[in-house]
């Protein structure tokens, strides 16, 4: 079965979130760059069905700041890397539109995506790559198995119902964060990727659907804030327990 | 503006997303109308609920839509849309309508906003939505178009008024086989606890950092009668079971007491606590969205704060 798989380099929500001085955009000082968590599974998933039925994992990128990424997903274990030097912002349709071109000559059964990005959370490329494509899809998928010429997954619904369905191959499915444990990058592994290829396919987005017009801190804040050291407010923790007769 | 609502139902039960959206609907519409399609089997029930909020409901049915499907969803939109022309579609950001919202869009050519939670039709098409799971958010604008399509995030437009308007057959059947196949709906695992039954919950996220940690929110659970939750990555970890885990994708809870250890408060997870009576969250980061629905709020380690906690609560106790 070959396989491709989407993985973003994206900024760790965790990292220091900043809006940059133009007021539309995010400050990238502070930013911690790794392969979107998402899209990790996603990886780990390509490479486990190559694992049990033989095939190929090739991993595609966007943006000209990539590398650390596609290079991620060789260790771990994908054959080869598609690098598309686009910088496409936030307009997940011209994401999609790249994908779409510089994937248009590989021979594939499946494309697999993280469900959503880590930093704008929009849940949109993997649905848009198969509805450029005619191809079937599935999203938040928990489960996945290979049958002969289908694939039969178990898909998150809201609390803690799934459903089950099947779809033809190809198609496109994104995966949900713990449909499986993705493998930690071998000594190894680096060795191996440096051997492996990553070809540069330039292509050019022809539509914009979306502007910033301005990015800020959420208005939140509405906790009362207890102070002090750990010792300080835990007393007071327990205080607020007492009132409430909670202890 | 003409309007079009897609609602959402499943295992015969409407999911209130659909009135939020008409309420969304009819904020927005003006001079226009506000129309709900329900698509499903068997949908008088829901169609009519649907009217107290809709200037026109339009019902498409056929045996073949029982279950949703993303294919036939979209194919049976395409034909209501080519004779009643959208100016906007509003779709729940939920685990289906997420789905197949983009596969429309791109089938309408129509400028998409997903997850949305503000919208200002006053100069084109502006929405608000949220960056980076909460912890930033942006205003867009979507480029001038006949037809957008939004997803519209669940909780948000929940004030409306009534519109009683009126139901129609949309005389449309699918047109085709779709590829994938509904086969079955899995229910939710049971566990050994149900945390929704419980009166504390010591509910550990993210910053808890290692499995061998749980055991500290346990101990802490345990002195102050409770049991231990945990958010998404604690349950994609595997540190704790699924049905420990609090959010849309997993138990809404209501406790009298909910302490959140670490959590950084993704909408994901806040729509299944936020009603809490008491909300206490301790997080190193002091501008975690967790802080903007906790009652109290520590902005520390909870490494420090916890064993403190657990040695003032042993004390008590004798």
């Amino acid at each position: 079965m070959n396989i491709i798989v989407l993985a973003k380099h994206a900024p760790d929500p965790e990292s220091e979130i900043n809006v940059a001085s133009d007021g539309k955009s995010v400050d990238e000082r502070g930013l911690v760059f790794d392969i979107n968590d998402w899209d990790r599974y996603a990886i780990e998933e390509a490479i486990r069905i190559k694992e049990e039925k033989g095939g190929e994992v090739v991993v595609v990128g966007v943006g000209s700041k990539c590398d650390d990424t596609l290079r991620k997903c060789l260790a771990m274990g994908a054959d080869r890397a598609i690098k598309i030097p686009v910088d496409t912002s936030l307009d997940a349709y011209q994401t999609a539109e790249v994908i779409k071109e510089a994937i248009k000559d590989e021979n594939f059964d499946l494309i697999l995506a993280g469900m959503m990005s880590q930093d704008l959370n929009n849940a949109q490329v993997g649905v848009l790559v198969a509805a450029m494509l005619d191809l079937p899809f599935a999203t938040a998928v928990t489960e996945l198995q290979v049958e002969d010429g289908n694939l039969r997954v178990k898909r998150e619904l809201e609390g803690g119902y799934h459903e089950e369905v099947t779809l033809p191959t190809p198609c496109v499915v994104t995966v949900q964060s713990g449909i499986n444990e993705p493998r930690y990058v071998s000594i190894m592994g680096i060795k191996r990727a440096k051997t492996k290829g990553m070809k540069e396919v330039s292509v050019s987005p022809t539509t914009s659907t979306l502007e910033v017009e301005k990015m800020y801190l959420p208005p939140v804040k509405k906790a009362e804030m207890i102070e002090g050291d750990a010792s300080e407010v835990a007393q007071k923790l327990i205080e607020i327990l007492k009132d409430r007769g909670l202890i | 503006m003409r309007i079009f609502v897609v609602a959402e139902h499943r295992m015969n039960e409407l999911n209130p997303i659909s009135i939020e959206m008409l309420n969304l609907a009819n904020t927005l519409k003006g001079d226009g109308t506000s129309e709900a399609v329900v698509i499903g089997k068997d949908t008088n029930a829901f169609a009519e609920e649907l009217a107290k909020y809709a200037d026109v409901v339009w019902k498409i049915e056929d045996d073949s839509l029982e279950n949703y499907n993303p294919e036939l969803y979209v194919d049976v939109l395409m034909q209501l849309f080519a004779n009643n022309k959208p100016d906007l579609v509003l779709i729940a950001n939920t685990s289906s309508g997420s789905e197949f919202a983009p596969y429309l869009a791109a089938k309408l050519s129509a400028p998409l906003a997903t997850d949305v939670v503000g919208v200002d039709t006053t100069e084109g098409l502006k929405v608000s939505r949220y960056l980076f799971q909460g912890k930033l958010m942006t205003d867009l604008k979507l480029k001038d178009a006949e037809t957008y399509v939004l997803t519209i995030r669940q909780g948000v437009f929940k004030e409306g008024t009534e519109a009683n308007g009126e139901v129609k057959d949309a005389g449309i059947k699918p047109s085709k086989e779709p590829a994938r196949k509904f086969v079955q709906y899995i229910e939710p695992e049971v566990g050994e606890v149900d945390i929704t039954q419980a009166d504390v919950i010591v509910a550990i996220g993210r910053g808890i950092d290692d499995e061998s940690n749980v055991e500290l929110a346990e101990e802490l659970a345990e002195l102050l009668g409770g049991v231990v939750a945990g958010s998404r990555p604690v349950i994609d970890n595997g540190w704790l079971p699924k049905d420990r885990q609090v959010g849309i994708s997993g138990k809404i809870v209501k406790p009298k007491l909910y302490l959140a250890l670490g959590i950084s408060g993704a909408f994901q997870h806040v729509m299944g606590m936020k009603d809490s009576e008491l909300i206490i969250a301790v997080n190193k980061d002091s501008e975690a969205p967790i802080f903007g629905v906790a009652h109290y709020g520590i902005v520390g380690d909870i490494f420090e704060v916890v064993p403190e906690l657990v040695e003032k609560l042993n004390e008590i106790k004798g």
